[in-house]
């Protein structure tokens, strides 16, 4: 039985292997739990996952396999179907149904018939429904839809389970937030950035080892044996570029967070401002952009080729922006953006672009293409998982 | 040997397990968690309610694995020879016993498992946890300068702590159990203070917790409040007999609230709920 477990958690990408299975194996022979769901679900947690942010996974390859029911998250995968608006679901009224009314409701076949129906139902239906007993919506007798009342209903995107019903643990998916593919908080973004912050030894060696020599010094037998040190620092230097207005605007939270993360971990670490794509001119203070201007040749002239530049940016533009003299729509820049980003390329050694549009997104922009084009495909998703690459790439 | 709530600790369901899990099949147990919910009281409560030994090895960032195994004391060695003690004959004498060979030889030495805590491994060099996957999945050892073989009769509790701050190598995650000690509900933090205050007012608690959870749900701080701030800050409530009311009056009128210090440990997060208690004004 816990065979076919396995290979599901295997089938959710959790990196189990057949050591846990046989720890699992031992502990339920050794009778650590017996017959109780959900120590078996903490147990076999314990045991098969080495990683809080693959602990939704975990959820996830459970409940698929404990209930054979794929789609926990109905609204998300609903959402990527059929596009619903988020709107649409919102609460709006909630209504309170007499005993009888509820009785009335009481069947209307098993689940896979309303998933059928459901989906029928949202094909036919084109606009936001709320109340009434037939479309989907928020608050009527329907089978779908939020806040109202139908004991065999599909719940979507409701806050809470508001009839009380006992949700299963693992169902609540509590670890969502954790998880690496999921777009970044500021928790996770710590985490990414520490793999950057790498001690390294360069140098001369300068310090003197004082343990190691008394004891080389005593394993001679009262020689004197000097031991030097090279001195430990913190060897990486970060040069962040972020775009900010226009069309970045959706984003500027979440790299604000991505900044306020960064600035904690690096001594050496510069941040400096640009507007869609970079051209002559950034700055440090989004406030005053317009008076306390920084020419970009002299960031290059200042910072030497061993800082790491990582730009943030959605990279959507008009191609013109990137290619054509003249193509800023703020002012007229002499040389084209693509000059300015190349002279960038060629002085630091290591160069990446971090974009907060969804990947899957990036085919349909023909500049999106062509920066990624200029940082020799070096871009990356703003994701727990695109930064972990972009650092990969950068140390 | 089963690990259950204590007076001083409040586990969940979720780590009684997990401990239990690592107690029975006898494999390390790694906690993760924010910082301040208690991992590494969970090793003392663990050991007070097995009524065993606590072995704690904390790790630095100059820590070397060999350091838990045993140390060559030459210098010791080289001071007796040149004073002619007869000791220095016997390289054994200068073998320094590390935290491990300890906790492998307690429970010959005693009848029982004592529990070892490796405190914040993620401190270390990144080889460490390398340098230590024999030791700690074998639970023996060689002594090179003595050609001894040390092992544990019967195995230590292993409790490892994690703070996320280096990843940990694979081949030593597979050795170990894994728990992550989520920050506690509402609910959860009320039990925790009723375990280490009894006597104090409810309502200064719920108001207090009113408090702490609105500052820790505050965007941008740099170092969320967690447990181990809370208690020490109800302490100072207590200490400086502030009640209910206080408490309750000076966050509705804006301001800091009483003995901030107890929970923001920096100043750029006390300027930023300063800001916010003004804008709320």
């Amino acid at each position: 039985m816990l065979v076919q477990f396995f290979f599901t958690l295997r089938k959710y990408r959790l990196p189990v292997s057949l050591r846990e299975l046989l720890d699992l194996i031992n502990a339920l022979k050794k009778g650590v739990i017996f017959a109780d769901i959900d120590g078996f679900y903490h147990l076999a947690r314990t045991i098969m996952v080495k990683d809080e942010t693959h602990f939704d996974r975990f959820d996830k390859a459970f409940s698929d396999y404990f209930s054979g029911i794929a789609d926990i998250d109905l609204l998300e995968s609903l959402k990527q179907q059929h596009n619903l608006p988020e709107d649409w679901l919102r609460k709006e009224f909630e209504k309170h149904l007499s005993d009888e009314e509820k009785a009335q409701l009481k069947a209307m076949g098993g689940l896979d018939e309303l998933m059928k129906t459901l989906k029928a139902r949202l094909e036919e239906q084109q606009k936001r429904h709320a109340g009434g007993n037939k479309w989907v919506g928020t608050g009527g007798t329907s089978p779908f839809g939020a806040y109202g009342y139908n004991p065999e209903g599909v719940r979507i995107g409701q806050n809470g389970n508001r009839n009380r019903q006992a949700v299963k643990v693992w169902d609540k998916r509590e670890y969502r937030n954790l998880d690496s593919d999921r777009e970044i908080g500021s928790r996770t973004i710590k985490l990414a950035l520490k793999k950057l912050r790498k001690f390294a030894r360069t140098g001369a060696s300068d310090i003197l080892d004082l343990n190691e020599t008394i004891r080389a010094t005593a394993k001679q037998g009262g020689m004197l044996d000097v031991k030097m040190a090279p001195e430990r620092h913190n060897a990486v230097k970060v040069l962040m570029l972020f775009d900010i207005g226009g069309s970045m605007d959706d984003y500027i939270h979440t790299c604000e967070e991505l900044f306020s993360a960064a600035h904690s971990e690096f001594k050496h670490l510069e941040f400096y401002y640009f507007h869609n794509c970079l051209y002559e001119h950034v700055w440090q203070d989004n406030q005053r952009r317009h008076s306390n201007v920084i020419d970009t040749m002299s960031l290059l002239n200042k910072f030497t080729s061993d800082y790491k530049v990582i730009f943030v940016g959605d990279a959507t533009m008009g191609p013109y922006e990137i290619a054509y003299p003249g193509g800023s729509v703020e002012h007229y820049n002499e040389e084209p953006g693509s000059v300015w980003l190349q002279r960038v390329t060629h002085h630091f050694d290591k160069v990446a672009w971090l974009n907060p549009q969804p990947v899957t997104h990036w085919p349909y922009y023909q500049s999106i293409d062509f920066i990624k084009q200029l940082m020799n495909n070096r871009m990356y998703p703003l994701t727990l998982d695109g930064i972990s690459k972009a650092i990969k790439e950068l140390s | 040997m089963h690990f259950t709530s204590t007076e001083n600790y409040i586990a969940t369901e979720a780590l009684k397990q997990a401990v239990n899990a690592a107690i029975m099949l006898e494999k390390p147990l790694l906690i993760k968690g924010e910082p301040g919910t208690g991992k590494t009281m969970l090793a003392q409560e663990l050991a007070n309610s097995l009524d065993t030994e606590l072995i704690q090895w904390h790790i630095k960032s100059t820590t070397k694995a060999q350091q838990g195994l045993y140390e060559y004391d030459a210098v010791s060695r080289l001071r007796d020879s040149q004073l002619g003690d007869e000791r220095v004959h016997n390289i054994g004498n200068y073998i320094v016993k590390g935290k491990l060979w300890q906790a492998f030889n307690y429970a010959e030495l005693n009848g029982k498992r004592p529990v070892l805590l490796i405190d914040e491994i993620d401190k270390a060099d990144i080889e460490f946890p390398n340098d230590l996957l024999l030791e700690l999945d074998k639970m023996e050892f060689h002594v090179y300068e003595t050609n001894e073989r040390v092992v544990a009769k019967e195995r230590p509790i292993v409790i490892i702590t994690s703070n996320n701050e280096k990843e940990l190598p694979d081949a030593f995650l597979r050795r170990c159990f894994f728990h992550y000690i989520d920050f506690p509900s509402t609910d959860e933090m009320q039990q925790i203070i009723d375990v280490h205050y009894p006597d104090v007012k409810q309502e200064l608690v719920r108001q207090a917790l009113d408090v702490f959870f609105n500052l820790r749900d505050a965007n941008g701080l740099k170092k969320k409040p967690s447990t181990s701030e809370l208690l020490d800050w109800l302490k100072l409530l207590m200490a400086e007999d502030i009640d209910a009311k206080t408490l309750h009056d000076k966050s509705q009128k804006g301001g800091l609230m009483p003995m901030f210090g107890a929970l923001l440990k920096n100043e750029q997060d006390i300027s930023l709920i300063e800001k916010l208690a003004l804008m709320s004004r």
